[in-house]
């Protein structure tokens, strides 16, 4: 199985928090569609006999596009790749974007899932985050979005300055409320170099708590397990039958091919990026250049990165696996390593697989270092 | 011997010594093309990297003029102050120097301390003003205070540039033609000074020398006076670039042996060589047995490495005899090693190649100097305190002692009252105030050596802009009020990050320590307080509180490999953090009270 990504580099308004690669100007929207169709072409002898299972819209804001250019950009891979029968085909959509019209012409494209960037019901959140749609809006494209698709997912951010844990509680209800199959939640990160960073270093906004980001977490944990979401990933519930696809495809090591500026691809064996400038990709392209870097990865770094992946899935790390695909020598070592952390109750061992306990959760990252090999 | 010339290159840190001497080797044709690069004499890995000279080099050059063939000797010398000792023992082994000075940066503490030691063994000083190429020199006023410093005449300053070669040949005809001609008598005993020592792996350790009177000779037994050892000379000739096997090398000259000793400690710098049947009646003056002024912990990361550690230390100890070190354990760390060091930058090199050459992680502990402690039972025998938590108990203690110095500053006037004051906060007493000029002022001050070891260059660099310059002599030990500060971690002392500091700073001190310590401390699965206390009271307290979340929200195509090269790195990080208690402590933190103000 194989998945491709296509990166919309466009947003509306550029929210505080985002480290994302997009541009708020659209000047170069028709050269960047073309550029994302000439990209496909260019690579479509990478996958051999894989079939694309999943096609994925990302950015940026890929719904800030026409629905005419979105489907051509699948039909380019269509053309160029082999599809399987039943493809998950996501599309990122912001709710400012998502008028009746454009629902009603999504619904009749190829695309079967739509992915909304909600981050939260209350106004005062969205003008801190500097979010372009409205509380309103919100509530509204959901519910037109759930009378035309089954398969929707929502983000919702936690951890907001300002935002009591009785906000979020009605935040969690309220996206409850839609009946929608699957929630994806952050935590507000601040990260370096963005409007936010600059805004807490300068005392305007708090910094983010870490203490009430983690009760909010387990806020989230409880109610959507009881109503029967998976939480098969860290910031990934999903009711059975509707994890993503995609995002699991990641975490699992397969194959995939990244279409667009700072797009990643991954062939199983070597990483690549694409260049993170709108200008500097579509003349790349234009003049049939991939604009891309590759880095080859050693044993160690493929054992470190199912490691990363695989204790903020459900499905833990497999030491069987790491056995038949690294050697004993790095399932030795994993079991002497994880020592520690298990006796402090941060990780379990259960049926050969090491995961994650409860209270060890919010610390994976961490943990993942820890079993690292460098 | 009269067509002999030995001569220094003297002058404050970076005036541009080694540079200078580039120039002298390719104007005397001593180096082919092939050879050549910056700063050639600068030969340690260390030195090239860092653009400093840390040992004093020799080399020996032919030089044609005015018909007559000359041997020139010419020995570059270290600028910083922690080898000074080296840099007094190249003087004696000459009859001339090269006192250079930068032309824009005129004269500076080490330009006067390196002066005095040459007029005290009565070099003939040719004082060169250098770096004239660059556009901020200030060619006139700068001689000027040459002047007044010398008592010259100003035609007798040598305009040069180590950049473009300018005036070498003028400096070349000053050292033939001022630098008197070595005196001495090939048929007295032999008497050879020892100024430096070089280890070399595969021959044991060469050792430098000047021949004053007598000869040494291929073959000859030979004897240090100071160690009172005598030993075969297997090898001897002069310095080239390459070594020149001689069969003697005679009064006047200067050379290089071999007798296969393999530890550095045996050739002790500033050493007589003899004749072992026919020895010399006077030893030459000046040897001392250099002392170290500064001591820290060294231990290794991992405690399993400390029999690696000894063995790279004892290799260092080979190439490097001012390294002394004594196995000693800590409750927070250990075993490791109380080291003793010539000063802050010998330390730094220390550590530096102890990580480069020899592979090791090592933890260095704050940095202290070498107390004397009287107890009340015996108030006339000093008990030496090289570690702060060898302190005997303060109830038993009749006074405590510690190092002074006198500490010379220049500095421009817009500065005085800024270094004035970091002087007086480092406990410092003010001895006397010299205009040099309308703009440049020497400032002398009697202060604890304790206080420079305390992040006090950097301090005088930010108060000073850069425009200041340092340097110091011991001056003898002084009754002093001093206290130990202990440090808590999760409520257990770490002896580790104990310091001796004066009663009345050590509040403050106490308070800036927790508060960095804090900083450094990287957030664990638990709150850690971070305490300062004198004896069994606390006087300031932080802390570091437990890690709730450190998993970041997103992890998709694009993350995995940025955050798996973060992650990475915070293992390696990890890796150089020390378990004290349950608590781990990164490498940096032992050393944090010497960056408090950063
Ligand atoms: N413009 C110019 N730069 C020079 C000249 N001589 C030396 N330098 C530069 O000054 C710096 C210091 O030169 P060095 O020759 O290493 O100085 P040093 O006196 O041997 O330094 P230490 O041995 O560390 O005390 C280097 O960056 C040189 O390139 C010169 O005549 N003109
Ligand atoms: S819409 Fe998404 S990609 Fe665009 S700025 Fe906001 S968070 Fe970033
Ligand atoms: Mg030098």
């Amino acid at each position: 199985m194989s998945g491709i990504y296509i990166h919309i580099p466009f947003c509306k308004q550029a929210c505080f928090y985002c480290d994302f690669h997009f541009s708020t100007s659209m000047a170069k929207r028709v050269e960047m569609v073309a550029a994302l169709q000439q990209e496909l072409k260019l690579r479509k002898d990478e996958f051999k006999n894989e079939l694309v299972e999943t096609i994925y819209f990302g950015g940026g804001t890929p719904s800030v596009l026409k629905s005419e250019e979105i489907n051509n950009l699948i039909y380019s891979v269509y053309e160029h790749y082999r599809v399987s029968d039943n493809p998950e085909i996501t599309l990122e959509a912001n709710p400012d974007d998502l008028s009746k019209s454009r629902i009603n012409e999504m619904s009749q494209s190829k695309i079967n899932r739509l992915s909304i960037g909600i981050q939260s019901f209350f106004e005062d959140d969205l003008k801190l985050m500097n979010r372009a749609h409205s509380a309103i809006e919100a509530e509204e494209s959901l519910i037109m979005a759930t009378s035309q698709f089954d398969n929707i997912s929502i983000d919702l951010i936690y951890g907001i300055p300002g935002a009591t844990d009785a906000q979020w509680l009605q935040n969690i209800k309220k996206a409850l409320s839609f009946n929608i199959p699957h929630i994806s939640s952050y935590a507000l990160t601040v990260e370096p170099n963005t409007a936010l960073a600059h805004m807490v270093e300068k005392g305007k906004i708090a910094n983010v708590d870490d203490e009430a980001a983690e009760r909010q977490f387990n806020m989230l944990v409880d109610e959507l397990e009881e109503k029967e979401f998976v939480h098969y990933e860290i910031s990934n519930f999903g009711k059975e039958g509707y994890f993503s696809k995609n995002n699991t495809a990641y975490w699992q090591g397969k194959k995939y091919i990244g279409i667009g500026p700072s797009a990643h691809s991954y062939d199983g064996k070597e990483r690549g990026w694409n260049i993170k400038n709108n200008i500097k990709y579509i003349k790349s392209i234009q003049a049939n250049k991939l604009p891309i870097e590759i880095e080859i990865l050693t044993t160690a770094d493929r054992y470190n990165e199912y490691i990363m992946t695989g204790l903020r899935t459900i499905w833990g790390v497999s030491i069987v696996k790491i056995t038949k695909e690294f050697g004993e020598k790095y399932s030795d070592y994993l079991i002497q390593q994880s020592a520690k952390s298990r006796s402090q109750n941060l990780l379990i061992i259960e049926n050969n697989t090491i995961k994650v306990t409860k209270k060890g959760k919010f610390l994976a990252d961490g943990l993942a270092a820890d079993l690292f090999m460098v | 011997m009269k067509n002999i010339r030995n001569f220094c290159i003297i002058a404050h840190i970076d005036h541009g010594k080694s540079t200078l001497a580039d120039r002298l080797l390719d104007f005397t044709g001593s180096v082919t093309d092939r050879e050549k690069q910056d700063q050639l004499l600068d030969s340690m890995d260390l030195e090239r990297e860092r653009g400093i000279t840390i040992k004093s080099h020799a080399i020996q050059m032919d030089y044609e003029f005015e018909g007559e063939k000359y041997v020139l000797n010419l020995i570059d010398t270290p600028g910083h102050v922690d080898f000074s000792y080296e840099v007094s023992r190249s003087i004696a082994a000459c009859e001339g120097a090269l006192l250079i000075v930068d032309a824009a940066q005129s004269i500076q503490a080490q330009t006067i301390s390196n002066l005095y030691l040459a007029l005290e063994n009565d070099l003939e000083i040719i004082p060169v003003l250098n770096k004239v190429d660059l556009p901020s020199a200030n060619p006139e006023e700068v001689t000027d205070d040459i002047v007044e410093l010398l008592g010259c005449k100003p035609e007798e300053v040598i305009h040069a540039s180590g950049k473009t070669g300018f005036g070498v040949g003028d400096i070349l005809e000053a050292v033939i033609n001022r630098i008197p001609a070595p005196e001495g008598n090939v048929d007295e005993p032999l008497q050879a000074l020892v100024f430096d020592s070089v280890y070399n792996p595969f021959r044991g350790v060469e050792t430098y020398f000047r021949v004053i009177n007598g000869e040494i000779k291929k073959g000859q037994k030979i004897k240090f006076v100071a160690t009172d050892k005598s030993y075969f000379a297997d090898e001897v000739g002069t310095l080239k670039l390459n070594q020149i096997i001689k069969q003697s090398v005679k009064a006047g000259d200067v050379g290089y042996l071999i007798t296969g000793i393999k530890d550095a400690r045996e050739v002790k710098v500033g050493d007589t060589i003899t004749d072992s049947a026919n020895p010399t009646k006077n030893a030459i003056e000046g040897f001392e047995d250099v002392k170290p002024m500064v001591f820290a912990g060294i231990y290794p990361v991992d405690t399993d490495e400390f029999e690696e550690l000894r063995s790279s230390m004892e290799k260092l100890q080979l190439n490097d005899a001012s390294l002394v070190f004594a196995p000693e354990s800590s409750a927070a760390l250990g075993f490791g090693f109380r080291c003793g060091f010539l000063g802050m930058l010998h330390m730094e090199i220390i550590q530096e190649r102890l990580e480069r050459e020899f592979n090791m992680t090592v933890i260095t502990t704050v940095p202290n100097v070498s107390y004397h402690a009287f107890t009340r039972k015996d108030p006339e025998t000093p008990l030496i305190v090289n570690n702060p938590s060898d302190l005997p108990d303060p109830s038993s203690i009749d006074r405590v002692e510690e190092p002074y110095i006198k500490a010379t500053i220049i500095t421009k006037s817009d500065f005085v009252g800024n270094v004035m004051s970091l002087c007086i906060e480092k406990r410092g007493q003010i001895t006397n105030q010299t205009y040099l000029t309308t703009e440049r002022v020497e400032l002398s001050f009697d202060m604890p050596l304790a206080e420079i070891v305390f992040d006090f260059y950097d301090r005088l660099k930010t108060v000073s802009k850069g425009y200041a310059s340092f340097d110091y002599t011991p001056i003898g030990m002084r009754v002093s009020k001093l206290v130990r500060v202990d440090i808590l971690l999760n409520s257990q002392p770490v002896d580790a990050l104990s310091a001796l500091i004066h009663a009345d700073n050590a509040v403050h001190i106490g308070k800036k320590m927790c508060e960095k310590l804090k900083e450094l401390i990287p957030r664990q699965q638990f709150d850690i307080p971070i305490q300062a206390a004198i004896g069994a009271k606390i006087i300031s307290r932080e802390t570091t509180k437990a890690l709730r979340k450190d998993v970041t929200a997103k992890c998709y195509g694009g993350d995995i490999s940025r955050k798996r090269k973060l992650l990475e790195k915070q293992k390696k990080g990890k890796k150089r953090m020390r378990q004290v208690g349950n608590v781990e402590v990164p490498q940096e933190a032992f050393m944090a009270v010497l960056k408090l103000n950063d």
